[in-house]
């Protein structure tokens, strides 16, 4: 993992009697983006905040830029930019105050600080309402400026947990491309979400996590290769016929998922003699499913 | 959105040594008061949009006791130990007005910031550590503390009460109680499950602590055994304090009542960190 921005060996991290990270090992090479994918409880955030000192590991090692956690944390934070999942914004101060405090807090000189903070009100789109209060923003707005907050100081890397999580899609474009530029600009970015497409569309590499660990990673179309193959056969009909297309594709060898309605058939562009249906490409929620035997949330 | 916005590093410049030479090294895992500064400069920012609520209540309901008891009982007690009663309960009414503005907030604001508004969250994403935010929130509540505290003792002025020089020493007085009152709040804070839990500590432990100050009666006229417990009553040692600043010092004494606050403020603010750090890391 040498040259890792983050890296984490074998960490493990319980609560009571649930262990949230179960001996996970990732490393996030420099200027990378990567998406950890996974569903409600997989142990993205807990990941997220075991990176911030914000909870201790039990077990394990973590590293980011050189500087081990949790004994040099603060150096960590210093460089890191968080953008959390809840909106925590100060809702009794301006868009402007709460970027200069998040400025101090993060250690901006004073010199620098005007600028800083007004670079991150252009980010967040939020020049002409700099002075308005919080209360009276839009949710995306919000939003925006949460994300402006986590990178008033120019983070090196940026961890971004469910950064788009009950946005509408037009604000989520936004802040894609607000991803695309930290990415574009050598930021190395770490993305927890569990949206399929975000992850598909921003993300260098995929790690999926499954219950504290990550089960598989890689560039999107690999594993989408590796684990849905070319094409997905979709079956539709009655759950007796569903039933037996089911059974043959088992026997043939090919992984399933049921759909609502149908019956999904991976792998589908080896096969021969399949049940009659829908041929169409793979995706990612096809190796996601697959993997984590579980519905995206 | 995002046009023309260069918040990142060019790409080139991102390697973990130069980072490291960039950001990382300015800061210390020791406590530092750079860090401390900037979790007061929130606080300030807030008030400064909320300090006409916040001084209203910090001054208006120690005052209103002042003058009801200073009037009130006044009218049939002209004197107490050689001072006129309204004077008497004027410096009192200084502890008070510190437990008003730094025991009751500490509890309040710092439980809204941590369960609701989820603004220690925040905080600790960035380079701060627990110590740090608790340090920052107790001072700026304390600075709050000393200044507020002079309003009693204005409006014993009002009533004719000539103090001496050491009359400016009570804002530090109450500065010293006002940490200890402060940490107090936020260990309770800490430890409560919900606001309503508060209510315990006020009518239980914060109401008495005031009342059995020397606030409206010499404490010596209490049975022997609760006058020597009062003595570990940190209000009981601001309001000797203060009378004795006001009317003239004993210097003997009155290091020993520094010396008790110091102690109190010290234990109370470890206290207060050991408490609220689980709450917030997990």
């Amino acid at each position: 993992m040498a040259g890792a921005a983050i890296s984490l060996h074998d960490v493990t991290k319980r609560f009571g009697q649930t262990v949230a990270v179960d001996g996970l090992n990732l490393a996030v090479e420099a200027g990378t983006c990567v998406g950890l994918l996974g569903p409600n409880g997989a142990g993205k955030t807990t990941t997220m905040r075991l990176l911030t000192a914000q909870a201790i590991a039990d077990s394990g090692e973590l590293e980011v830029l050189g500087y081990r956690l949790p004994e040099e944390s603060k150096q960590v934070r210093a460089a890191v930019g968080v953008v959390p999942q809840r909106d925590n914004l100060d809702l009794e101060l301006t868009p402007r105050e709460n970027l200069e405090t998040f400025a101090r807090l993060y250690r901006v000189n004073r010199k620098e600080r005007r600028e800083a903070v007004e670079r991150a009100l252009v980010l967040a789109g939020l020049t002409e309402r700099a002075d308005a209060s919080v209360y009276a923003l839009s949710g995306g707005m919000r939003r925006r400026l949460l994300v402006a907050r986590g990178l008033v100081h120019r983070p090196s890397i940026a961890l971004l947990d469910e950064p788009t999580v009950g946005l509408d899609p037009q604000v989520r474009q936004q802040l894609w491309s607000l991803i695309d530029e930290l990415r574009a600009e050598g930021v190395t970015v770490l993305m927890s979400t569990h949206y399929i497409e975000e992850a598909e569309r921003l993300a260098d590499t995929v790690a999926i996590m499954h219950r504290g660990r990550v089960v598989a990673r890689g560039e999107p179309t690999a594993l989408i290769r590796e684990h849905a193959g070319l094409e997905v056969l979709e079956v539709y009909g009655s759950p007796a016929h569903l039933d037996e297309a089911e059974r043959f594709a088992a026997e043939a060898g090919h992984p399933t998922r049921r759909t609502g309605i149908g019956l999904a058939i991976l792998h589908a562009e080896t096969g021969n003699g399949l049940p009659t249906g829908e041929r169409r490409s793979s995706k990612l929620e096809d190796a996601f499913i697959v993997l984590t035997g579980d519905g995206p949330s | 959105m995002v046009e023309n916005a260069q918040l990142a590093p060019a790409a080139d410049a991102v390697t973990p040594a130069d980072v490291r030479l960039a950001r990382g090294d300015r800061v210390k895992n020791r406590l530092e008061f750079t860090a401390v500064r900037a979790v007061m400069a929130r606080d300030i920012f807030v008030f400064m949009h909320s300090w006409r609520s916040t001084t209203f209540s910090a001054i208006v309901e120690p005052i209103a006791f002042l003058l009801a008891f200073g009037l009130g009982i006044g009218a049939l007690i002209s004197r107490v130990r050689g001072i006129h009663y309204i004077q008497f309960v004027g410096t009192g009414v200084v502890a008070t007005t510190v437990v008003f503005s730094s025991a009751f907030p500490a509890m309040f604001s710092t439980f809204v910031k941590r369960k609701f508004q989820q603004i220690y969250e925040a905080v600790l994403a960035t380079p701060v550590n627990v110590d740090e935010l608790v340090t920052g929130e107790v001072l700026w509540i304390s600075i709050r503390a000393s200044v507020y505290s002079l309003a009693p003792v204005a409006v014993a002025v009002a009533f004719g009460l000539r103090p001496g020089w050491g009359v400016v020493l009570v804002p530090l007085i109450a500065f010293l109680t006002g940490i200890g009152l402060a940490s107090f709040g936020v260990t309770i804070s800490a430890m409560a499950r919900t606001i309503g839990n508060f209510n315990y500590i006020i009518s239980g432990l914060l109401t008495p602590l005031v009342l059995l100050a020397g606030t409206y009666f010499p404490v010596d006229t209490l049975p022997r055994w609760a006058f020597y417990l009062d003595e570990l009553n940190p209000l009981y040692q601001c309001v000797a304090l203060v009378r004795h600043a006001v009317f003239g010092l004993q210097l003997y004494h009155d290091l020993g009542h520094v010396a008790g606050l110091v102690f109190f403020a010290i234990v109370m603010w470890r206290v207060a960190i050991w408490r609220l750090r689980p709450q917030l890391i997990d």
